[in-house]
C-alpha cells in the first residue's frame, strides 16, 4: 500500500525524511495532516446505519455509500463521480487509482477519517513536488465534499468499481435545495 | 556544410539588426532536410521532409541507432529540433531542455531546467505535457508550465531573456510551442478548462518585449478584427462579433484556448491557428454561438490583425477544440491552382479552405463513424452557410443538465486531437492520426473560482458500437473529402505523422510501436516497440551522410489518462478481441528519444 509516489525531488529536510522512514517502515497507517501526524484509528464499517433525506451515515455518523443489490448507488455516491472526474482525476488519476503526481485515494479512503478528508480538501498541503491545493473556496469542491467523500469511500471499499455507475437514486429534494443555496442559484 | 551552418549560427548577433532576417534565414533552414527547425519542419506544417535514404524498399531494414533517457514521467509529446549538429530534446514538467552534440556521440552539451512551483501541475487539465521548443535568432525558446516563454542561448542553454504569457493563478499553463516569425516568436495558451480568456501574443525576438496580444473572445480591440477588414465566409465579421454572441460578461472566462500549433505563409504574411473550446463544457450555462471559440484565424504576422476566421462549431456542446494544425499547400483545385489550408478538426470535418481569402471549399467526415451532424451547409445562399447541422438527437444542449447524452461520436478527444497530420506534395496525400472514440456526455452546473477547474460535465468514452479498435490511420485525399486509405489501430493514434521523400510515412502508437507505411497503400513496412507509448512527433534529419528518424515515447496526455478511465465496462477488455483493454497492459511510464537508421 502507498499512500504518497515518491517525489520528483529528493525531500531536503529532515522532518521530511523522519516522515519518509517511518513510512518505508512499514506504518502505512500514518497519515500526515497539515504537518501533524497522526495514527489512523482502525478503519470504521462503511456499513449505511441510517438515512437522512437520501444521505447515508455510518454507526459513528459519518457520510458512507449505500449500494443495493442491483447495483442502484445512493446519489451521494453518483455526484461524486462526476465531481471527482471534473475536479480531482487529473492528479489523483481515473477513478481514485492515484498518478505520479497524487496518491491513489482508493488507498488513502480506507485509513482516512471523514474529519481528515474535509480539511485536507478544504486548506490543502504540500509534500515536495506534490502539491494538493486548497480547495475550500471552490464551490465546485466545497459545495459537494460528502459527495466526493462518498464515492471515494465506495471505491475503496470495492463497493462500487471503476465504470460510471450505471443506476442511481433520484437526486434527493433537500439535496437539490442545499446544492442550490451553496452554490448560489436560486 | 556543417561548417557553413555553425559559421551562420555564430554571425547571428550581427546579422538580426536587419529585422526581418530571422524570417528569411528560417525559411532558408527550413528548406534544407537535414535539418528539423521548427516544431513542424517547415511554416506550412507539412511534416514532410525530403529525404530519401530510408525509401518503402528498404525501411524494413531499420534499426535503432541510438537512445536517450529524458529522466522524466508522464505524456511526452511534441519532437526534438536538429540544426546543424545540435539536437535539441524537451520534456514535459518540469520542461527540461537537452542540447546534444550529434557529431560527439550524442553528447549533452548543456542542460536548462526551471526552477517552477508545483503548483501549476494541478491547474493542468489534460497531463503535464510540452509540444517543444521553436528556434531562431541564436535561442531556443520554450513555453513553460507556468507560462513563463524563455529565450535560451542555443550554444550553452543561459537565459537570454524571460516573460511571463499568462497567470497559472487563474489556470493559464504552458504546453504549447513558439513559432519563430521574422523578428517575433508568437506563442499560445492553455486553460480552457479554467475558464481563461486565451489569447495568442508576439514577442520581440530580442528583448521578449510584448508586440500584440490577439484574444480568441471579447470587444474588438481585444481580438484585433477589424468589423470592416475582418472577413468570415467572405463577409465582414461587424462590429462586437465576439462579446454580441456571449451572455453577459461571460467572454471574460470564456476560453478558446490557443494551445495548438501555428503555421505561416511567408508569400501573404499570415500567421493561422485555431482557437479551443469555450469554458465550461456545460452548454446551458453559455448561450450563444461563443465567438470565436472553435476557430480558424488567420492574421497578420506583423500586427495580429485578423484578415479572416472561420467558426466551425459555433456554441460547443462536446468539447471538440479547434487547435490542431492548419497544414497549407499548394495544389490544383477545380482546373486552378490554389493555396489551401487544410485543417482536421477535433469535431471530426476535415476542412479545406482557400487560405487566402478564408472561403470554405471541403467539410467532410474524415471517420464515417461522426454522427453529432449531418454535415455542414455549404449553400452559400443559406443563411446557415458555413454551419454545421445538429442532430437533436447528440444535443447535450437539448438533452440538458444532469442527463446523459449517449452514443456520440467523435468523443471529446476529438476524431483527432493535437496529434499533427502530415502532407506529401509527392502522393497529394494527409496522412491522419485518428481516435476512433465515442463518448457519453452528461452537463452539470459549475460555478466559476479563479485557478480552479470550470469544466461542467462528465463523459465515458468507448470505441463506436460493435467495433473493437478505438483508431485509425489514414491518408486524406483533401480535394475531395475522401478516405483513400484506412489502417485500424487498438489504441488513438495520438503521436504526429511524418511523410519522406522516401515514400514512407512514420506514426507511433499508443503501445509504444513506431510504424512506417507505404504512402501510396498504407501497407505496413517496419514497426518497432519503442520503450513505452508514443504521443510524440515522429522527426527526420541527417547527420554525417546518414538519415535518421527519431521519436519521443512516453505514454501520457490526455489519450494516457483517458483512454484508461472512463470505459463503462472496462471488463469487456477481457474478451476475445481485446480492443477495451486497459493501455496498462501494454505499456507503462517513462519518457525517451529513440533514433532509428539504416545498417551501415
Amino acid at each position: 500500500m502507498e499512500l504518497f509516489h515518491a517525489p520528483v525531488r529528493l525531500p531536503t529536510n529532515v522532518e521530511e525524511m523522519l516522515l519518509r522512514t517511518i513510512w518505508f517502515a512499514g506504518a502505512a497507517i500514518i497519515i500526515v495532516v497539515s504537518g501533524r501526524i497522526a495514527i489512523a484509528e482502525a478503519p470504521v464499517d462503511p456499513a449505511a446505519v441510517k438515512s437522512e433525506d437520501g444521505k447515508y451515515l455510518d454507526k459513528e455518523g459519518s457520510p458512507t455509500f449505500k449500494v443495493a443489490s442491483d447495483g442502484t448507488v445512493d446519489w451521494y455516491t453518483y455526484s461524486g463521480y462526476r465531481r471527482y472526474h471534473s475536479e480531482c482525476h487529473v492528479c489523483h488519476g481515473p477513478d481514485g487509482m492515484g498518478s505520479t503526481y497524487a496518491p491513489a485515494l482508493t488507498d488513502s479512503l480506507k485509513v482516512m477519517s471523514y474529519g481528515d478528508f474535509m480539511g485536507v480538501v478544504a486548506s490543502g498541503r504540500q509534500n515536495g513536488n506534490s502539491v494538493m491545493p486548497a480547495l475550500g473556496d471552490n464551490p465546485n469542491v466545497a459545495c459537494y465534499m460528502d459527495d466526493l467523500y462518498v464515492y471515494l469511500r465506495a471505491r475503496a471499499n470495492d463497493a462500487v468499481g471503476r465504470a460510471r455507475p450505471a443506476k442511481k437514486e433520484d437526486k434527493p429534494e433537500a439535496y437539490t435545495q442545499t446544492e442550490n443555496s451553496c452554490m448560489g442559484k436560486k | 556544410m556543417r561548417k557553413v551552418l555553425l559559421a551562420t549560427l555564430g554571425s547571428i548577433a550581427v546579422l538580426t539588426a536587419g529585422g526581418a532576417w530571422a524570417n528569411d534565414e528560417l525559411i532558408k533552414m527550413s528548406q534544407n532536410p537535414k535539418d528539423w527547425v521548427m516544431p513542424a519542419g517547415d511554416y506550412a506544417n507539412t511534416r514532410y521532409s525530403k529525404l530519401n535514404q530510408i525509401n518503402a524498399a528498404n525501411v524494413g531494414k531499420l534499426q535503432v541507432a541510438w537512445t536517450f533517457s529524458t529522466g522524466v514521467l508522464r505524456g511526452h509529446e511534441g519532437g526534438p529540433l536538429i540544426i546543424g549538429n545540435m539536437m535539441y530534446v524537451h520534456t514535459p514538467f518540469p520542461n527540461k531542455v537537452y542540447a546534444l552534440d550529434l557529431s560527439k556521440d550524442n553528447q549533452i552539451v548543456w542542460k536548462y531546467e526551471p526552477k517552477q512551483d508545483p503548483n501549476v501541475i494541478p491547474v493542468m487539465c489534460c497531463d503535464t505535457v510540452n509540444r517543444g521548443v521553436a528556434y531562431g535568432d541564436g535561442k531556443i525558446f520554450l513555453h513553460q508550465a507556468d507560462t513563463t516563454l524563455v529565450a535560451l542561448d542555443a550554444k550553452t542553454g543561459k537565459v537570454a531573456w524571460s516573460v511571463k504569457n499568462g497567470d497559472p493563478g487563474k489556470g493559464a499553463t504552458g504546453t504549447s510551442a513558439p513559432l519563430v516569425i521574422k523578428d517575433k516568436v508568437l506563442v499560445g495558451i492553455s486553460g480552457g478548462e479554467f475558464g481563461v480568456q486565451c489569447h495568442v501574443t508576439a514577442y520581440d525576438l530580442k528583448s521578449g518585449k510584448q508586440a500584440w496580444r490577439a484574444f480568441s473572445e471579447g470587444p474588438d480591440d481585444q481580438i484585433m478584427v477589424d468589423p470592416v477588414n475582418t472577413t468570415e465566409l467572405g463577409k465582414p465579421v461587424g462590429k462586437d462579433s465576439s462579446i454580441k454572441t456571449w451572455q453577459g460578461d461571460q467572454w471574460k472566462i470564456g476560453g478558446g484556448c490557443t494551445w495548438g500549433w501555428l503555421s505561416y505563409d511567408p508569400a501573404v504574411n499570415l500567421v493561422y491557428y485555431g482557437s479551443g473550446n469555450p469554458s465550461t463544457w456545460n452548454p446551458k450555462q453559455r448561450p450563444g454561438d461563443n465567438k470565436w471559440s472553435m476557430t480558424i484565424f488567420a492574421r497578420n504576422a506583423d500586427t495580429g490583425m485578423a484578415k479572416w476566421v472561420y467558426q466551425m462549431t459555433p456554441h460547443d456542446e462536446w468539447d471538440y477544440d479547434g487547435v490542431n494544425e492548419m497544414i497549407l499547400s499548394d495544389q490544383q483545385m477545380g482546373g486552378a491552382e490554389r493555396k489551401l489550408l487544410t485543417h482536421f478538426d477535433r469535431n471530426g470535418l476535415g476542412y479545406t479552405l482557400d487560405r487566402i481569402t478564408g472561403e470554405l471549399l471541403v467539410a467532410e467526415k474524415y471517420d464515417p463513424k461522426v454522427n453529432w451532424t449531418s454535415g455542414v451547409d455549404m449553400n452559400k445562399a443559406s443563411p446557415t452557410y458555413g454551419r454545421p447541422k445538429v442532430l437533436d438527437q447528440y444535443s447535450t444542449e437539448k438533452t440538458g443538465e444532469d442527463k446523459n447524452t449517449k452514443g456520440i461520436c467523435p468523443a471529446a478527444l476529438g476524431t483527432k486531437d493535437e496529434q499533427p497530420a502530415a502532407y506529401s506534395p509527392d502522393t497529394q496525400l494527409f496522412y491522419v492520426p485518428t481516435n476512433h472514440v465515442c463518448m457519453d456526455y452528461e452537463p452539470f452546473k459549475v460555478s466559476y473560482t479563479a485557478g480552479q477547474p470550470y469544466v461542467g460535465a462528465t463523459l465515458s468514452m468507448y470505441p463506436p458500437p460493435g467495433e473493437t479498435h478505438m483508431g485509425n490511420f489514414i491518408a486524406w485525399d483533401n480535394k475531395t473529402g475522401k478516405i483513400v486509405w484506412s489502417n485500424k489501430e487498438q489504441f488513438s493514434v495520438w503521436s504526429g505523422a511524418l511523410a519522406t521523400a522516401g515514400g514512407v510515412v512514420f506514426y507511433g502508437t499508443l503501445e509504444g510501436y513506431l510504424k512506417a507505411v507505404d504512402a501510396k497503400s498504407g501497407k505496413e513496412l517496419y514497426k518497432f516497440k519503442t520503450p513505452s507509448g508514443i504521443i510524440g512527433n515522429v522527426t527526420t534529419y541527417e547527420q554525417g551522410g546518414r538519415q535518421y528518424v527519431a521519436v519521443l515515447s512516453g505514454v501520457g496526455g490526455w489519450a494516457g489518462i483517458g483512454l484508461a478511465a472512463g470505459l463503462t465496462d472496462p471488463t469487456a477488455g477481457l474478451g476475445a478481441v481485446g480492443g477495451y483493454a486497459a493501455l496498462s497492459n501494454y505499456t507503462a511510464l517513462g519518457g525517451s528519444l529513440t533514433v532509428f537508421a539504416l545498417p551501415q
